[in-house]
């Protein structure tokens, strides 16, 4: 069977010149797409390539401007959520649709109640959630609230969402982004079972790993058009070209490490609150020595965002000593912090890394603009302001119309580029950097990680908290693995994902070293460059 | 991999559990505000003397029961030394599982008593203790149909602050029609759809117009005031015979159980509004957790993409759910009119629905715990007015203050999760 062949009529998903604009952004640009069951069928596409639009656009939730859909050889115009639902679509987003406060019950049976009565029967929609589970093995506690369970178990109640109603065809969304390489796993065999059930997978992702791993089809995605399709056997660096449109190293250069003798940053004994109350941060110790990137890996949720405002003084620690250089953080304004040394990138860059109705000039100078040479008295030196983001766009290779367009105006990796270019400007002592790629396409990943490296080799102590294990393992040169609110264990870089995985679910470094074999990436890398030649060769 | 690790994560004991700050400041504030109440009532001691006697039936009863007699000084010094054991209990941190509520309560209760005593203590007459439970109830019930009209709309995201401008629109044209048709029935009919017809603007310009809906309701409720006030001046006022006397309410005593002594005349001798929102709690409790429409109230309140991605239509719910809270509206707001006078003055229902929406919040968008702080406003008023007619020696405003302490007490002793529906206030936008 070749990739690219249709199903046969009557069968499976046919979509025909889909187009979605947004305002002047044409997210779908006419994408032909055949899904068939029996197969898992990746979309494979940087963030903003338009792969989410369009499954909502198949799922129902957007409308497309152009195009049909065609569901086992019945055209559907103008569809509904509830259609695509009826016609055997399931669709788990990457941002789950469950209702916090409900239980798993509840949000299995929500918009399907058995509706004769108007009444709950809540005994029989427990019953419904067990079978579901046994039948998928699936393991799920019905009476359990979902704002109790781990992100891993409530992307399983997603997923059993969509298989109660029968769905034949089913969209997963970026659903390893929250996981534990354990949990993908795991994923990955359910999928693999469903798939042998006859079931139709879409698989959306940006992760090559992964791709290869499961697909049987891959469609690549970018700029909103197909640019064509792969073979899970291709290399990796082929399909990286093909979604980036351009070749790609994806090893990040860097040099060895050279560490300072003492401990630039000290953590003692650290407990942070989040603003919801909750102990965040629990008795935390971490040294961090200049010259070096200690990443901070773990499930989203786990305290590390919490820690890293509480370094900027954004949020108050309630016990505990934060040293930079032997003077103390603790008790200091973020302004007090940043003064200290402090270069700071937030996870939500558009939220609280600049303010995007400013112009590029301006935003490159919010954490210094009352400082020399910006500020003369309490006016603004704009010609000062206008040669410092010259220089700036220039250095950091900003691409906007001028210094004077809004922020708001550049792409995400451009506005990425501003707040590095403001934050890495100045002498550092500490770079606390938050998801520092999130969202960015891989040719401002690799610039972001080379500034990074570079900042290190000044011997500016940098943290770097990030979710995505590809980058902390290309990252760091320590990685300190956070599990509610406390590190569970600091290791080297070269720790085999396993080991990382069972660390960010809590298990203890030694147990975990024991329990995970003991192969290093690499070795895991060669087992499956070779097991994958071998499928070519049979094939 | 053989070993589920989820599973093993998820079973592990958590860490061990701390006090955080929020849970932390909240223990401190209640201990603070009871000790302070406490040490309020030991001051009054100097001026309590002679005894406190509560009468349980009035002159009109079948059957008459005693009037019970206090030492006055002895009870409010129990009262007092009880509310700074429970204060002591909240500031040292010494109170786990169910105890803390209990002493909130226990705490709120002695508040009551205490100054109860205290200022019976050494009059004339003694406190009419049926009379101020009675009357809890008949200033309760219009509380009570708009605390319900409020939970119904916030549950499925729509912030209502007009329910004030439905109270006043509905009584209004109860007062209308009752007196034009004589009829009772029908002037219920045209407040529920004077209700329903508030609801209905409310509906329109908050989930298919995504208008702010603190500042629409506000704005409907200046509309509810303008054109009431202009139709009784200019329609009602010259001809009130014809346009302001509706019949009223007689009350319903309820055959045998009303008979029952102090309990009979409290409980089973009101009008049939008041019945009637005794029973509506109940219904809106079975909704919002028994039936399907109730989940999916709650599902549009907490998470309407959750909804919308199952099929269910986000502004359908919506819409539904403020119609159900107008026909409580309307019911509210014609109990002013029917079950007083039977006439209409201009802003009429001053505050009342204000009050519903404070017993919405405080209640925690439950319609059962908002219906008991309805009744707490209702007491709280009944008392003020009650003790004025026995002219104690404090100023009746400071009377007015204290019970809504005990209120604040008692709420913020029940600690618990305390949060508005997630989606409350925030349009929905396809």
């Amino acid at each position: 069977m070749t990739p690219s062949s249709p199903p046969a009529v009557g069968t499976g998903l046919r979509l025909r010149g889909i187009t979605k604009r947004f305002g002047d952004l044409v997210a779908n640009d006419s994408i032909d797409l055949d899904i068939t069951p029996g197969e898992i069928h990746c979309l494979l596409g940087e963030n903003g390539a338009g792969k989410t639009t369009l499954m909502n656009v198949l799922y129902g939730l957007l409308q497309p401007d152009d195009g049909t859909i065609s569901i086992e050889g019945v055209d559907h115009a103008h569809e509904t959520p509830k259609e695509a639902i009826a016609a055997g679509i399931g669709m788990v987003h990457q941002h789950f649709m469950l209702v916090d406060v409900f239980t798993v019950a509840e949000n299995l049976i929500l918009g399907r109640e058995d509706g004769t009565t108007g009444l709950l029967n809540m005994a029989q929609a427990r019953r419904h959630v067990r079978a579901l589970s046994e039948r998928y093995g699936l393991n799920v506690d019905p009476d359990a609230v979902i704002e109790d369970l781990p992100v891993g178990v409530q992307q399983r109640v997603e997923i059993l969402k969509a298989l109660a109603n029968d769905a034949k065809y089913l969209i997963l969304d970026e659903p390893t982004a929250v996981l534990t390489p354990q949990e993908t796993d795991q994923l990955m065999s359910v999928m693999r079972s469903l798939r042998d059930e006859g079931k139709a997978i879409v698989f959306i992702t940006h992760k090559l790993r992964e791709v290869r791993e499961i697909a049987d089809k891959i469609t690549v995605i970018r700029h909103g058009k197909v640019v064509g399709t792969a073979k899970p056997t291709d290399p990796e660096a082929d399909l990286a070209e093909l979604m980036v449109g351009r070749a790609v190293t994806l090893v990040v250069d860097k040099k060895l490490a050279s560490p300072s003798p003492e401990p630039r940053l000290a953590l003692k004994g650290v407990w942070v609150a989040s603003p919801n109350g909750t102990l965040a941060v629990q008795d935390l110790d971490l040294d961090v020595f200049g010259g070096e990137i200690v990443c901070i890996a773990g499930v989203q949720g786990n305290g590390q965002t919490e820690l890293a405002e509480a370094l900027l003084g954004l949020i108050r620690v309630l016990k505990g000593s934060i040293q930079l250089d032997g003077r103390p953080l603790t008790g200091l304004t973020p302004s007090e912090t940043i003064d200290a040394g402090l270069g700071f990138v937030p996870e939500d860059r558009k939220q609280h890394g600049c303010v995007g109705t400013f112009t590029v000039a301006e935003n490159l100078i919010l954490n210094h603009y009352d400082e020399h040479p910006y500020a003369r008295g309490i006016a603004l030196d704009l010609s000062k302001v206008r040669q410092n983001a010259a220089h700036r766009v220039d250095e950091f290779d900003i691409r906007t119309q001028s210094i004077e367009s809004t922020v708001s105006s550049l792409s995400g990796g451009n506005q990425q580029k501003v707040v590095l270019a403001r934050e890495l400007s100045r002498t550092l002592a500490l770079l606390v950097a938050c998801q520092p790629t999130r969202g960015l396409d891989v040719g401002a990943v690799e610039f972001v990680h080379k500034r990074l490296i570079e900042e290190r080799d000044r011997g500016t102590a940098v943290v770097i908290v990030s979710t995505e294990l590809d980058e902390v393992v290309a990252l760091a040169d320590r990685i300190a693995v956070m599990y509610r609110g406390r590190v569970v264990g600091i290791v080297p870089p070269d720790t085999s994902r396993e080991v990382l995985g069972l660390m960010m679910a809590g298990v203890p470094t030694e147990e975990a070293l024991a329990s995970a074999s003991s192969t290093t990436l690499a070795e895991e890398d060669a087992a499956l460059e070779a097991s994958l030649e071998e499928m070519h060769h049979e094939s | 991999m053989s070993i589920d690790t989820v599973d093993r994560t998820a079973s592990r004991p958590e860490a061990a559990p701390l006090e955080t700050p929020g849970r932390r400041r909240q223990r401190i504030s209640t201990g603070i505000l009871i000790a302070g109440v406490g040490v309020l009532l030991l001051v009054g001691l100097a001026s309590t003397d002679g005894s406190a006697r509560f009468a349980l039936s009035d002159a009109f009863d079948e059957v008459q029961l005693p009037t019970v007699t206090v030492p006055g000084f002895t009870t409010v010094l129990v009262c007092g030394l009880l509310c700074l054991a429970a204060a002591v209990g909240y500031l040292s941190g010494s109170l786990r599982g169910r105890w803390p509520v209990l002493a909130g309560a226990v705490a709120g209760l002695a508040v009551v008593m205490g100054f109860l005593t205290w200022a019976a203590s050494g009059r004339e007459l003694p406190f009419p203790v049926s009379n101020q439970f009675a009357g809890t109830l008949s200033l309760a019930t219009p509380l009570v149909f708009g605390a319900l009209c409020g939970v119904l709309c916030e549950r499925s995201g729509i912030v209502n602050v007009s329910i004030e401008g439905q109270f006043l629109s509905a009584a209004f044209a109860a007062a209308i029609v009752g007196s034009l048709t004589s009829s009772v029935p029908a002037a219920l009919i045209a407040a529920v759809l004077a209700g329903l017809v508030m609801a209905a603007l409310l509906a329109v310009f908050s989930i298919n117009y995504l208008v702010n809906q603190v500042v629409l309701g506000v704005v409907l409720n200046l509309l509810a005031v303008g054109v009431t006030g202009f139709l009784f001046d200019q329609l009602v006022e010259p001809a009130s015979l014809k346009y302001n006397s509706a019949p009223v309410l007689e009350p319903l005593p309820i055959p045998g159980l009303a008979s029952i002594p102090f309990f009979g005349r409290v409980l089973f001798e009101q009008n049939i509004l008041a019945y009637l929102a005794a029973i509506s709690v109940f219904v809106v409790w079975l909704v919002l957790y028994r039936t399907t429409w109730g989940l999916r109230i709650r599902a549009v309140g907490e998470h309407p993409e959750a909804a919308d991605t199952v099929g269910i239509s986000v502004r359908g719910i919506r819409w539904s759910a403020v119609l159900a809270g107008g026909v409580f509206g309307g019911l509210g707001g014609s109990f002013f009119t029917l079950a007083s006078t039977g006439s209409f003055t201009k802003e009429f229902t001053v505050g009342n629905g204000f009050i519903a929406l404070a017993a919405v919040i405080m209640g925690r968008w439950h319609p059962v715990l908002a219906s008991i702080m309805c009744l707490f406003f209702g007491f709280v008023t009944q008392m003020a007015s009650q003790l004025q007619t026995l002219s104690t020696p404090m100023p009746s405003q400071f009377l007015l203050i204290l019970p809504y302490v005990a209120t604040i007490i008692a709420v913020a002793g029940l600690v618990g999760r305390v949060r508005p529906p997630a989606a409350d206030g925030i349009p929905y936008e396809k």
